[in-house]
Parts: C-alpha cells; structure tokens; sequence
C-alpha cells in the first residue's frame, strides 16, 4: 500500500471539515451583495478545481482577473519571442507555458517543429546553465511574469555579469499587478468591491502596494495564499470587511507574505529592471506596468542585441480573451469557447495557459 | 506562474540549498532569501526560494479555523 507523503502547509489547508466551518461563516455574515475578483490565474485554478464558487452564497460574486502572464502577454511580444527563435545560433529558453500560446501567425512550439531551437526550462538556473554550456550560441530566456518571477531573472542576470557569461540575454516581457489593477479601477469598466490579492507577488512586494485600492477606490483587498481553505479564509474576510463597509488591505495568508514584502528580491528586481509602460492583452497601454533591463546591464537586452523583426500583429478574431481578461465576460460568453477553441486547439492564450480562465473552465466546469 | 510550493532546507551550500518537496530532494537557490536555514521551509518558486514560510504565522492561521469551526459548532448545535 502507498502512502501519499503529507505534504506540509498544504494539507492542513485542504481541511474539508474546517472548509466547512469558514464556508458556514461566509453564509451567515454575507448579506450585501459584493464582486470579488481574484486576480490571479493561480486562484482562478483553485477555485474552480476545488468547486469553491458553488459552496459560496448567492451574495458573493466571483470575477476572473488579468492575472496570468502568459494569458496577458499581447501578440505583438508573443511574436517577437517568435520571430527570435528563428535566428540562427540563438537557444530560445522558456517556460512551458509558453510554448503552445498562439501569437499572430505562429507559436514557439511551430517554429521549434520547423528548426528552431526552443527549449522548455524550469528555471533561469537552467538558462543560465544552457548558456554555459554553447557558448557559441546566443542563449534568450523569454522572461515572462510578473513579480514573484522577477526577481528570479534579475538574480540570473547578476550571476551572468558576475560570471562574465556573455551569451546569456532576457527578452523581459515582464509586468506588474498593481498598475493594472490600478487601471481597471480607474477606467471603471468592471464593478467591484472586493479584491483577493495574488499571494506570491505580494510575498515579493509585500501588502502596502495594494493599499491604493482600499483608499482611493474603496475596494476591500485580502492577500490570500492558494490552498482551497486560504481562499475561502480570503473570501470570509472580504466579506467581513465589506459587511462592516471598512475596506483596507489585511494579510490572509499570514505564512507566506510579510506587509514589508521580501527586500532582498525587491533589491535586487530594483538594480537590473526599472519600469516601462506594458502592453496588456485586452487591456492596452499601461504606464509603468512592465520591466525592462536597465543602462547597466543592457548588454542582457534581447531587445536591444538582436534586429527582431516580428512582422504585422494579427488578433483572433472572435476570441474574447481580452474581456475575459478585464473581468467583463466569462469563458461561456466567448462563442469560440469549446467549439473551436479547446486546450487541444487553442485560438487564444485563456485557453493554453495552465492558469488561464478558460482552460480552467473547460477542465472543471464542464461534463 | 503565481504557484510556489513549501519545501523543507535539508542542507545549505554557498547560495543554493538541498531541499525536500514531498519526499523528492532537488537544489534550488536562495540569493532571495539570504536569511534561510536549514529545517526551514521555503516558499519554492522556478527554481528560487522566494520566501521563508513563518511557521508560527501557519499555526496561528490553522488555530483561527479550529476556533472558527468549533464557533460554527456551537451556532448549529446550540452551546452544550
């Protein structure tokens, strides 16, 4: 007989008889009518594994938010990334997700299928180490995420410089959550009252960064890990604050994110990235929402090491992903969705991203 | 690309760390996380320990739902 190995801090918060009893407390203290977006793809996935929606009153409404980097990546950057692989002598290093996500004519995974030399890695560590090891080669790690992985890159991109790697380059593509999130608000498209911040940035960036939303625009905030118990914990408390009509920013997942953030990686995100304006899929522009390689360490720059030439930027079209993405559809809304839209042949990201909303919807929500 | 998983440090080494995810041991680094030692869980993300796991904050958080749940309890039931 096997026995699964106890995974600590997980299964304790799989608990389904203390499930029960924060599920009991959420149906007893909600009475207002309120609109929580969890805003990141991570909670997304729980939520819907885990059926939470259903086990809330009718009182709790649940949104989708723009918050998986890969569903946000525009075409136009997904087709630079594209348009990289083909040059010659260069390893296009990424993570998985990336490579089935369709940009404008093509993918990472079709090129790679016609020549391209596109390799899947867990880490910038094995970018780093693939680079080490062709040194005749020019080796791109695709950097997409959003500030839990920042910091990652910049920590690769100092080692590289300490190391005198000098074939090792980012194409940073990276964003940042709470200017988009800012944006949302601001343009008043989507209504909402309660926000679950994404736990693993905030662990990054700490819970001061979220305190815009409560102040400016009322919205009660709760950084929430992702286990099914520290969502419903999340959703409790949103609750709460919004019955009292006391919006602000508490920490729920208390384990994992202190409300200074961690410093050590802010530093060193700090040092190689400053802030651009981003393209967000379905959103647009946002202004200092994206990270691009600061003067010091532009010799890391894809952008600016290598003549890309992406070609004319296509959409899909009737793919909702943009207004599912702000909160505004759902995948059910999307005519594409589940006809000829599948995870097997995906028109847009939501659908090939492990955290994308319609990939999620189409795993658990459907027969 | 948010997941991060608890892994327990069985051993450190300049600035990469042994760690142990579910039984399976693998080095990861903890130039994030400078402060680390070993016993202490970290929070693994790409390949980086991100954060160190506050274990008292975890203890405090699960006693919350006991109360919660022991509250819950006495609403249904009614206080013995």
């Amino acid at each position: 007989m096997f026995e699964k190995k106890k995974m600590r801090f997980i299964d304790e918060f799989r608990d389904a008889e203390l499930a029960k009893a924060v599920i009991g407390r959420i149906h007893r203290r909600s009475r207002r009518h309120v609109r929580l977006m969890e805003f990141c793809g991570g909670h997304t996935v729980a939520i819907m594994k885990h059926g939470l929606r259903q086990l809330l009153p009718e009182t709790v409404e649940m949104l989708s938010g723009p918050g998986c980097p890969v569903c946000v990546t525009a075409n136009q950057d997904l087709d630079k990334a594209i348009a990289l692989a083909r040059h010659p002598g260069v390893i296009i290093t990424t993570f998985g997700d990336m490579l089935k996500i369709p940009g404008s004519r093509s993918s990472l995974q079709k090129v790679r299928a016609d020549g391209a030399d596109v390799r899947v890695v867990y880490s910038t560590i094995d970018a780093l180490q693939i680079a080490r090891e062709n040194p005749e080669k020019a080796v791109v790690f695709i950097g997409i995420g959003f500030e839990a992985t920042a910091p990652t890159v910049a920590a690769s991109i100092i080692n590289a410089d300490e190391e005198w790697i000098s074939n090792y380059y980012v194409l940073s593509m990276h964003k940042l959550c709470p200017p988009v999130i800012e944006a949302l608000l601001s343009c008043g498209e989507v209504k909402l009252d309660g926000l679950i911040c994404p736990g693993h940035v905030s662990a990054i960036i700490g819970s001061r960064p979220w305190e815009f939303a409560a102040t400016d625009y009322g919205i009660a905030c709760v950084v929430s890990g992702f286990e099914p118990l520290d969502i419903l914990q999340s959703v409790a408390m949103l609750v709460d604050q919004l019955e009292r009509g006391e919006p602000r920013v508490d920490i729920a997942y208390r384990r994992g994110v202190r409300p200074e953030g961690n410093l050590r990686a802010q530093e060193l995100m700090n040092t190689v990235f400053e802030f651009s304006p981003a393209t967000w899929r379905g959103i647009g522009t946002v202004p200092d929402s994206g990270l691009i390689l600061r003067k010091e360490y532009e010799r890391f720059d894809a952008e600016l090491a290598f003549d890309i030439e992406p070609g004319q930027t296509l959409e899909h079209k009737g793919c909702l992903c943009g207004d599912i993405l702000r909160g505004v559809k759902t995948p059910v809304d999307c005519k594409l969705f589940g006809t000829s839209c599948t995870p097997e042949h995906p028109v847009g990201p939501c659908m090939v991203s492990s955290e994308g909303s319609c990939a999620s919807y189409y795993h658990y929500e459907t027969a | 690309m948010c997941l991060a998983i608890p892994a327990l440090v069985k051993s450190l080494e300049g600035d990469l760390a042994e760690v142990e995810i579910g039984g399976i041991g693998r080095k990861i680094s903890t130039v994030l996380t400078p402060e680390v030692k070993v016993g202490d869980y970290v929070l693994l993300h790409t390949g980086y320990a991100i954060n160190v796991i506050d274990e008292e904050e975890a203890e405090e958080t699960l006693k919350l739902f006991a109360e919660m749940a022991l509250l819950e309890d006495e609403l249904e039931w009614g206080t013995p």
